[in-house]
């Protein structure tokens, strides 16, 4: 019997630090990142560079074009030009589900679970990229078949408890309260043991209380299954109070990086958020 | 081992079942009228829930069904025709005929999976509507091509096929067909399936090589295609390549539709229910195909979602019997959560006193 942050650990065991990759110890880089669409140059030579372990927040004002970094890193579009690397393997060009497989995994800004399943499946969907059972071992329900769907049950379950959500699991996806889809979006995000948790506004549409849980949970989820997250996010109180470094970008380009303290009194970062 | 055991039994008992109504059958105490509309229900069960497979489970629509269909039936009527007869007679009798017609079967299945290989591969790769009109264009090209080839009989259509009316391989078709069908649709990889119609982008994104398993799934829905269209070749023994038109394909679409997408139980009622309509309608001669819509408007009306969309008549069995092997899992992660829970509240002392000095920054600024 394995807890989930064992089976995460023997899965995706982090590395010492500094020696992830050729990019001096980076988990996730990018080198020089551009992306145009048509006559619109949504991401201009782009360079990041996140650590092991670190929770990185990426900020900026509307349409500066967070989200199309977080699609560029998920391999939703392939860079017109530079390079992206994830633990010293190059990944633009690859498709979501390979990146998925190397261990990125991400939350979406509109929630996007599976409506018709529930909570259980949805997360045992994630669990894709780890099971052994092939088309013909479903097809003839054999030992391995069962063993295999026995222990991703469990796995997940035990992710759903940890998130207090394994009381809804034959509930639908869809029909949990707002806070709780979005939660279960982060489960079903870790149920891919991932090494590198990318969320996407994950503080939309929340309550002040729910943000402070989700400051919790971001804390928690780093700690306990020692992921390393990037973060994009509006609500400047949740990137304050949970990210480690934070990159602010404006219109495509990165227009600042630091600490919470040194970005909250930049004057550029000032000026991009409240106009000049 | 019991699970084994058990399967054992369930295949054993099956095949008893199919053996016993061939044998019923051929003793001739059914009128052969209502024989061969129970046959009929029986390929149309394969083909509908073949279909279901694409449509339903991976939300791939597919139109051109009845081109797979095609392809099963020709090829394997060919090879029964060249060797299957010849090789019946050298066995000889009943045996004889049910390897043939299990080797043609085979064949059939086979060609329909590679034709779905051809058309799947580029039509899957992108997302929307191309898999609709290229399946619709293939359906159109299989029909033009067979017209066109004299040695299957081209238009005059394929005759001189060993008839073999048994309802013991249609049977057997439409049960392995629900059976492969069902496990595949409650596995991982049918969870795959089902997190591609439900959401691509996501599936993709926990993983999920989607076109592979577009493509996988759509060769599988075509060799069961394929193999409704063996018997089918065999039942009469004469193929007319009419039969195989888009009204064909048409007619299993509405099948799956009027049952409900997504429901295996509900492909099996769709599809007993439009073979029987047309035939219990006979005596309204020409007022048949009128009462025959208006039934289609009125369910789509009352019920957009098919007889049994959304619902799942075995869910309840199912969710019992999980229930009864968590039991043990339960009591182990309940352990677990305690020491989590505690953990977590000693983490998040300290991150509430980090929190407020960070409100105070936040609220002086």
């Amino acid at each position: 019997m394995t807890t989930p942050q064992d089976s995460t650990r023997q899965n995706t065991s982090p590395p010492p630090p500094g020696a992830a990759g050729g990019n001096s110890g980076c988990i996730l880089k990018t080198e020089r990142c551009t992306i145009r669409f048509g006559g619109l140059l949504a991401v201009n030579s782009l360079d990041m560079a996140v650590q092991p372990g670190e929770i990185y927040g990426l900020i900026g004002p509307n349409g500066a074009g967070k989200t199309t970094i977080f699609n560029l890193l998920t391999g939703v579009y392939e860079p017109t030009d530079g390079e992206i690397y994830f633990q010293g393997t190059r990944i633009d060009g690859k498709r979501p589900y390979e990146i998925a497989a190397l261990g990125v995994s991400r939350t979406f800004q509109n929630i996007r679970l599976f409506p018709s399943m529930t909570v259980l499946d949805n997360v045992m969907t994630a669990c894709h990229i780890h099971t052994r059972q092939t088309l013909a071992d479903a097809v003839l329900r054999t030992p391995r078949f069962a063993d295999d769907e026995r222990e991703h049950r469990e796995f997940c379950l035990e992710l759903l408890e940890i998130f207090d959500l394994a009381r809804f699991r034959d509930e639908g996806g869809t029909s949990l309260p707002y806070g709780n889809q979005r939660r279960l979006e982060i489960v079903r995000a870790l149920a891919t043991r991932p090494r590198l948790l990318l969320l996407d506004e994950p503080a939309a549409g929340m309550n002040p209380s729910e943000q402070d849980d989700l400051l919790k949970l971001i804390r928690q989820i780093r700690d306990r299954f020692g992921l390393t997250i990037l973060l994009v996010e509006h609500n400047m109180k949740v990137v304050m109070g949970v990210c480690e470094r934070i990159q602010v970008v404006d219109y495509g380009k990165s227009i600042a990086l630091g600490l919470p303290e040194e970005i909250r009194n930049d004057p550029k970062v000032i000026e991009a958020y409240l106009g000049d | 081992m019991s699970r084994t055991v058990r399967n054992l039994i369930i295949a054993v008992v099956v095949l008893g079942v199919l053996f016993a109504l061939d044998y019923v059958f051929a003793a001739n105490l059914i009128s052969p009228y209502y024989v061969r509309i129970i046959m009929m229900s029986g390929i149309a069960i394969t083909l509908a829930v073949s279909l279901n497979l694409i449509n339903g489970f991976t939300g791939q629509f597919s139109i051109g069904h009845a081109g797979f269909m095609a392809v099963g039936a020709y090829s394997s009527a060919y090879f029964s025709v060249e060797y299957g007869a010849a090789l019946a007679e050298s066995i000889g009798g009943t045996p004889g005929w049910f390897v043939s017609l299990g080797l043609a079967t085979l064949v059939g299945a086979l060609v329909a999976a590679l034709a779905g290989l051809v058309v799947g591969v580029p039509s899957l790769r992108l997302k929307g509507d191309y898999l609709a009109i290229v399946t619709l264009g293939f359906g159109q090209i299989i029909v033009v091509l067979i017209n066109n080839i004299d040695t299957i009989g081209g238009a005059r259509g394929y005759s001189g096929i060993p008839i073999v009316k048994s309802a013991f391989w249609i049977f057997l078709v439409a049960v392995v067909t629900i059976a492969v069908v069902y496990n595949i649709v409650h596995s991982a990889f049918g969870r795959a399936l089902i997190s591609i119609r439900e959401d691509e982008l996501a599936a993709e994104a926990m993983g999920v090589n989607t076109t592979r398993y577009k493509v996988l799934a759509f060769v599988i829905s075509s060799a069961m295609a394929g193999a409704g269209g063996v018997l089918l070749a065999h039942f009469d023994g004469y193929l007319n390549p009419k039969s195989f038109e888009f009204i064909r394909s048409f007619e299993i679409l509405i099948m799956i539709i009027l049952g409900g997408l997504g429901s295996i139980v509900g492909s099996i009622l769709g599809a007993i229910v439009l073979t029987v309509l047309p035939e219990a309608l006979r005596g309204f001669a020409e007022y048949r195909m009128v009462i025959y819509s208006l039934l289609l408007i009125i369910l789509m009306i009352t019920r957009p979602q098919g007889l049994l969309g959304n619902t799942d008549p075995f869910k309840g069995w199912r969710a019992r019997r999980r229930n009864k092997t968590r039991t043990e899992a339960e009591e182990i992660t309940a352990e677990d959560t305690r020491d989590i829970n505690e953990g977590v509240d000693k983490a998040t002392l300290g991150e509430r006193q980090r929190d407020t000095s960070l409100g105070k920054g936040d609220a002086s600024k």
